[in-house]
């Protein structure tokens, strides 16, 4: 008998079980491609059954296209957009969503409204967009892993929002919260990150007329993977600022502290604003790969948003600011 | 057919079929237009891939000796320079990605890449270490080295580490399988350095078993 001690640390303890016996579908998958024939059953990918709530939704009338939308690029496929997402309540890879966004039911859905605010409470998702016009906003999605997409939004300017809560002068910052409810976002079981998940912007930022709340994508309502059934796009910031899946929204006197901030404080800041002039600690933000595209292609500042929110940051250290 | 010639076999084979399906998948994208079989990112798909089977099969190698200490059966560090070369050759394919499909050929922003970022630095320092380790992983290199051969291949536990913390500092958070990787590294180190102290503190009571008895 060499090892008499069992070790202190089991994988079972540190490792999700279901997460890490998910992890040998590979192995069936590479033991069809080497018995050919039987590869297209076992393999993950082939005639999938596309869960509900995870392929497209249903279609959204009178989206109205807006001026504000980025022209003259190629937007990214549905497929895409919709397999390929960050989304840590589903797990930590980016298949991961897909498949299991189907447990989460984005209907009915309430969003409470607090803090420094004349109108407040709790509303349920129709009701609390049925006061707006959709819009379809065409934006650059720039992740902070320096890969990047096309995305024809439908969503709600954010300012408007704002307008129907009327904030006090005390809210000088907006703050997210992402739903809790580990029973249909199953990465919550696990410790990867604190949950719930937590964004926030300044409120100048808030009520720029860039930022939306997104309750679409390609004129029909978010797959559950991209958030549903409402959540912020940001488009001049890293895609991490884009809190999905929005439960409660506080108007606050103090800076949140946003997820990743918490996380990896050197890292992550609360501006994360698209910058290539400073790195990723541990990477480059010079380019990205747009999804699609073989050839990297350089990240503009303020992810090519410039025009429209640099203004905001006049006056502060641009190292601050990712 | 020894078993340790027919385990070779099978493992040799077992060992070609991530590479297999790795074909597999991109005739599946490429071909047939199946999107999922590469992700919406390919590169970064087959970034990760080719890495993840390079550093469990370096892991694995380190697996063997422990292996043969504990069963006792000798014949299976036959296992050892086949999975160890398997290592290097997804590290290769890992590599290649990089240079080809991520850069395409510019070494200026590579060079940038290694001088500047750690984990890349790790990476290609891996790399190198294992290079090393594949050039002379021959008979020959075995005869003409000697001793020294031994102590040139003792990189791997370097590597091991430089490898772990290379794919620790690429992804945003620790994914579950990088805990998997290391707790199997740190006890395959740890069984080593456990052995050492154990045949050594055999050796020196011995001795002094041996002293006293004179």
């Amino acid at each position: 008998m060499l090892i008499r001690k069992a070790p202190d640390l089991r994988f079972s303890e540190i490792t999700p079980k279901s997460l890490y016996l998910r992890r040998r579908e590979f192995l069936q998958t590479a033991a069809g491609a080497a018995i050919g024939a039987a590869a297209a059953v076992a393999s993950p990918f082939a005639a999938q059954e596309q869960k509900q709530g995870t392929g497209h939704g249903a279609k959204l009338a009178n989206v109205k296209k807006s001026p504000l939308s980025t022209t003259g690029e190629k937007i990214t496929s549905f497929d895409d957009i919709t397999s390929y997402n960050n989304f840590y309540e589903y797990g930590p890879y980016k298949e991961d969503p897909k498949e299991n966004a189907w447990r989460l039911k984005p209907h009915p859905w309430s969003i409470t409204v607090e803090g420094y605010a004349a109108k407040k409470g709790v509303f349920g998702i129709d009701e609390f967009i049925k006061p707006y016009a959709l819009e379809e906003r065409v934006y650059r999605m720039r992740c902070v892993e320096a890969w990047s997409m096309v995305i024809p939004w439908v969503g709600i300017p954010l300012k408007d929002i704002i307008a129907t809560f009327q904030p006090t002068s005390q809210a000088k910052y907006v703050e997210f919260l992402t739903a809790l409810n580990p029973a249909q976002m199953p990465g919550q079981s696990t410790r990867m990150l604190p949950w719930p998940y937590v964004e926030g912007l300044r409120m100048d930022e808030a009520m720029n007329p860039l930022a939306i709340l997104a309750v679409g994508l390609y004129e029909e309502t978010l797959p559950n993977q991209d958030g549903a059934p409402i959540r912020l796009v940001v488009p001049w910031k890293y895609g991490f600022k884009g809190v999905k899946s929005i439960a409660k929204i506080r108007f606050v006197d103090y800076q949140p502290k946003n997820t990743w901030q918490v996380m990896t404080p050197n890292e992550y800041g609360f501006f994360a604003n698209v910058n290539p002039a400073v790195d990723h600690p541990r990477w480059s933000q010079a380019s990205e790969r747009r999804i699609g595209e073989f050839f990297r292609r350089k990240t503009l500042p303020f992810n090519g948003y410039a025009d429209q929110v640099a203004s905001l940051y006049s006056g502060m250290d641009p190292k601050k600011l990712y | 057919m020894k078993p340790i010639v027919l385990l070779k076999r099978v493992i040799f084979a077992a060992a070609l079929i991530p590479a297999a399906a790795l074909v597999y998948y991109a005739v599946q994208f490429f071909y047939y237009g199946e999107q999922d079989a590469l992700t919406a990112n390919p590169i970064e798909f087959i970034t990760h891939f080719t890495g993840d089977w390079a550093i469990r099969f370096l892991i694995i190698t380190l697996a063997v000796t422990p292996i043969r200490r504990i069963t006792g059966w000798n014949p299976v560090i036959q296992l050892r320079r086949m999975l160890g070369l398997f290592s290097f050759f997804y590290a290769t394919l890992h590599f290649l990605t990089w240079f080809v499909l991520d850069w395409f050929f510019d070494f200026r922003q590579m060079a940038e890449d290694v001088a500047m970022r750690p984990f890349i630095t790790l990476g290609m320092a891996t790399f190198l270490m294992l290079l090393a380790l594949a050039v002379t992983s021959t008979q020959k290199s075995i005869r003409r080295l000697g001793r020294r051969w031994t102590q040139l291949h003792r990189l791997i536990y370097v590597a091991a580490g430089t490898a772990l913390i290379h794919f620790w500092l690429a992804r945003k958070t620790v994914v579950p399988q990088f805990q998997v990787l290391l707790v199997a590294a740190v006890l395959l180190l740890g069984f080593r350095a456990w052995w050492a102290l154990r045949t050594r503190t055999h050796a020196g009571s011995s001795g002094r078993a041996l002293r006293a008895a004179r």
